[in-house]
């Protein structure tokens, strides 16, 4: 049964996952994200479903958890914050080397360092490039919404066992922390070891039954003509999720002249500066990536066609801007604004800088 | 009398276990790892757990150990395999799991997982091989290598003041509530290998009837990494490695 309920975006996703079937979870506390595990931790749901949820001793032992349990062909999850989820940068390279499926959820905060616990969105190369070494991609979504929280569980999950590679949910600290309405779905059973088989392969390490050979989970080979047509086999995967996953968001778009490109909590107040522009009679419009990899290139490339400029809202130095800039490819100015360092920008800022960059002057 | 009429089933005293797979192992000569993996295969073999047994992978010499045992494996990063150990049985605790993990692995890089593992009592096997010296990268000094034995970054002998002292790291495991059983043995003579196997059915055994964290680790040359022949790497071991890494059980509950 649907359920609507106020809480934070964090609850949303600790709710969220117990309900879509999620067999376990991995973490370890950092601002401002520790309500996830807490709330998993309250809600006790290992006496209902099964799900496993444990407190590791850092973030890298967390990843390698998940690592462990994806093995098993089981859907599994941890969360952090920009500090944390650098440490598992290791563990998400040895996940899309191996091929394995997870969730690792980012709720941003300032950087580069300890930086500060108040929301940022400085971590978005570290997300869509790739982050730890070698060639990879995560698959990663931008929730602008505490609903969007909860729905996006099971989206990267769907996601990421489709490709055979992580997903991240690349959240940040004000849709983390704030408290909207949420409508939560109805609960889905955890799946048995022979329903991931049917539904998935018989890839995973559940024990070697003698109908098949072992299975091995690993990302080492010193076999560099294997190597190179292994990468090979991932970038496709990257390409196909390229042609098939793009999501986005439209606001005002078909007529505007210039284009706000944002995600996550800068979208939403991207959405006000639009009413704003509007009132001040400038054709403003929205677009929202809500994939960041895959990014809507297509659609920029086409809004580019009948806009005049477009600005890169983000709170971070310019990060966005540059797959914007790419996506566009000279055919119309693309500029930046953002607040960096835990500062949220205000939406008449943002119509300001609108202004600034390609209406005044 | 040709050589199939003497390999018949009932002249059989002695065979490969078919738990092991029929590659070659690429490691050296005097090298302790093999006889560890064949005593695991019969082991797994004998407890009738081959189709309920995952193993955990290190980085390291054994870091192919999954083309040895025909077993499910899952290969982890340097250090990590604890990790990975506790979220598999955690997530399936009907199974056997067991990491196999090497000084450098267990007790450098890898510390933290080791520990916390051991102290949560993590119902799984860890199989530590200490030859005091990280063998696939060329002889580097390890956390256990000995004070004044030499290794490619102490060309001049482990000097405390400039390297630290060998860790006694399953001295410190042996102290934690979350371990059961914690034994150090070795595989350089037959008695000790059958030590050795024994000792690992105790550990799977344990993990069996619920017990926490068994830990095995067995005392190993490395002939390469020390430059010594086989022999002479069993002798030294013998001189050497015993008297500051003792033999026997630390704990046993």
């Amino acid at each position: 049964m649907k359920e609507l309920k106020l809480m934070k975006g964090n609850e949303a996703i600790a709710h969220a996952a117990i309900r879509c079937g999620v067999d376990g979870y991995f973490g370890y506390p950092i601002t401002p994200q520790s309500e996830i595990m807490e709330t998993l931790m309250e809600e006790q749901p290992w006496l209902d479903t099964g799900m496993v949820v444990l407190q590791a001793e850092s973030e890298t032992a967390s990843i390698n958890m998940v690592y462990g349990g994806a093995g098993c062909g089981k859907k599994v999850m941890t969360s952090s914050s920009s500090p944390g989820v650098s440490l598992m940068q290791e563990g998400l390279s040895y996940m899309a080397g191996a091929e394995l499926p997870c969730v690792v959820v980012n709720v941003v905060r300032g950087g580069p360092g300890l930086g500060t616990i108040q929301p940022a969105q400085s971590d978005y190369f570290q997300s869509v490039k790739g982050g730890g070494h070698g060639d990879y991609k995560l698959i990663t979504l931008a929730p602008a919404s505490v609903q969007e929280m909860a729905d996006f569980v099971d989206l990267a999950f769907e996601l990421s066992f489709k490709y055979r590679n992580p997903a991240m949910i690349l959240s940040d600290g004000v849709i983390g922390q704030m408290m909207e309405k949420v409508e939560l779905q109805p609960f889905k059973p955890r799946m048995t070891e022979e329903e991931i088989v049917a539904k998935y392969g018989d890839w995973a390490t559940t024990g070697r039954t003698s109908n098949r050979k072992r299975n091995v989970i690993t990302s080492v080979s010193l076999d560099s003509e294997y190597m190179e047509e292994h990468n090979h086999k991932l970038q496709a995967k990257y390409k196909a999720c390229e042609e098939d996953e793009v999501r986005y968001e439209e606001i005002m778009c078909e007529d505007a002249d210039y284009i706000l490109v944002a995600y996550g909590s800068s979208a939403r107040i991207c959405q006000k500066a639009v009413e704003i522009a509007r009132e001040q009679g400038i054709k403003a419009g929205l677009l929202r990536p809500i994939t960041l990899f895959p990014f809507p290139t297509k659609q920029l490339q086409k809004l580019a066609q009948s806009a005049k400029a477009m600005l890169s809202v983000e709170m971070s130095a310019g990060q966005m801007v540059e797959d914007v800039k790419l996506s566009v490819n000279g055919a119309i100015p693309v500029e930046h604004y953002g607040r960096i360092g835990g500062i949220i920008p205000s939406p008449g800022e943002v119509v300001d800088a609108l202004k600034s960059n390609f209406i005044q002057g | 009398m040709d050589i199939k009429d003497i390999i018949k089933d009932e002249n059989v005293i002695y065979k490969k276990s078919a738990v092991l797979t029929d590659n070659e192992m690429h490691y050296c000569p005097g090298c302790t790892h093999g006889v560890v993996h064949k005593l695991i295969a019969e082991v797994i073999e004998e407890l009738g757990i081959q189709d309920t047994t995952i193993g955990i992978a290190p980085v390291g010499c054994a870091v192919f150990a999954y083309d040895y045992l025909e077993i499910d494996w899952q290969e982890a990063a340097h250090g990590r395999a604890p990790a990975l150990a506790t979220a598999v049985k955690r997530l399936m605790p009907e199974k056997m799991v067991f990491s196999y993990q090497g000084d450098g692995d267990l007790a450098a890089i890898g510390t933290a997982e080791t520990i916390h593992a051991c102290n949560r009592g993590e119902n799984i096997v860890m199989v530590f091989i200490n030859n005091g010296i990280y063998g696939m990268t060329g002889g580097q000094m390890a956390p256990t290598t000995l004070q004044g034995m030499k290794a490619s970054t102490c060309p001049f002998g482990r000097e405390p003041q400039q390297d630290g002292f060998p860790l006694k790291i399953t001295e410190i495991l042996a102290t934690l509530p979350g371990t059961s059983f914690v034994t150090r043995q070795s595989c350089h003579t037959a008695a000790s290998v059958r030590k050795t196997k024994k000792a690992l059915i105790k550990a799977f055994k344990n993990q069996q009837a619920g017990k926490g964290t068994s830990l095995v680790e067995v005392v190993a040359t490395c002939s390469s990494g020390w430059k010594q022949s086989p022999t002479k790497s069993n002798d030294w071991m013998v001189e050497n490695m015993f008297p500051f890494y003792p033999l026997g059980d630390l704990k046993d509950e």
